[in-house]
């Protein structure tokens, strides 16, 4: 591989950036924030945070798209779920 | 077929147009996503429960977020010397492989042992102070079905990639099975991040 230099250093940054924002995440549980705004921003973290996994270090962002539309499709299949359960959810 | 693989170590009858470098990662792909499902499943069956529940304490207050933001620190730095070594073994540098894979072997069991001191504090002390037990509160129940499954998924990594290690050193692997290997340890890393969210912060 060639480029592996450059990909160690894109590494490197990646684990800064993750590092970051755990710490954030750690940071505003403590700020006592109300409570749809921690849960929003908490999410919003995560998701970010497991991307950054997905597409640098396991390579998601090199891979075909079919690949990637694999690695996607448990997460639309939760998002059926939590829509199929909502009426148990939200008992009318 | 089985005399030219044995001759020629890695190689492959036919590729995969998904992922030519090898059948094993669209194999590793395929279960990942899988087992992302099988985690999806208990992360929303956990949230379902949690939502319908009258009572449901500050995870936060109970179980503490301090010493489980150090193990994901753990997994994410553990995760990163597993791209390192994978780099080391596609440049050829098998001593910096082996110095990387170690590290994150080591990653993972301290992780292991965290998880096991946090759980036997949660038995013996936190749980019974806040009058919470494993059997009768669904509290309790998630947050070990959860954490045991995804400790389950850690300690067989820790031994896959012990495995990993051995096999590269016998020169019996080379970079992709290093590249599945990774794979399957940076799945486990992404979905603490989750659990570390869900089960954890919110």
């Amino acid at each position: 591989m060639a480029s592996t230099a450059h990909s160690t250093s894109q590494y490197v940054k990646v684990f800064y950036i993750l590092l970051v924002l755990t710490v954030v995440e750690v940071g505003i549980v403590y700020m006592g924030l109300p409570k749809i705004l921690l849960a929003g921003l908490l999410i919003i973290l995560a998701v970010w945070k497991a991307a950054l996994v997905a597409l640098h270090f396991m390579h998601l962002k090199f891979e075909k798209t079919t690949l990637m539309m694999i690695a996607l499709s448990p997460f639309i299949l939760c998002v059926f779920l939590i829509l199929m359960l909502l009426p148990d959810i939200f008992p009318g | 077929m089985s005399e030219v693989a044995a001759m020629h170590a890695g190689a492959e009858p036919a590729e995969t147009p998904l992922t030519p470098e090898s059948w094993g990662k669209l194999g590793m792909w395929l279960f990942l996503a899988g087992d992302a499902m099988s985690f999806g499943c208990l992360i929303v069956g956990y949230g379902i429960l949690r939502y319908a529940s009258t009572t449901w304490p500050v995870p936060a207050q109970v179980l503490g977020i301090n010493l489980t933001a150090l193990m994901t620190f753990l997994l994410i730095v553990s995760s990163v010397t597993m791209v390192l070594a994978l780099a080391a073994i596609q440049d050829g540098d098998k001593a910096r492989f082996k110095k990387f894979m170690g590290f994150t072997i080591l990653g993972g069991l301290i992780f292991l042992g965290l998880q096991a001191y946090e759980w036997t504090h949660l038995i013996g002390h936190t749980l019974p102070e806040h009058n919470l037990s494993f059997s009768k509160d669904l509290f309790a129940t998630t947050f070990f079905v959860l954490t045991g499954f995804h400790g389950m998924h850690v300690t067989g990594g820790v031994i896959y990639n012990t495995c990993v290690l051995a096999a590269v050193s016998r020169g019996r692997y080379v970079a992709k099975h290093v590249e599945i290997a990774g794979l399957y340890w940076h799945f486990v890393d992404l979905v603490w991040i989750l659990i570390f969210t869900f089960v954890y912060l919110l």
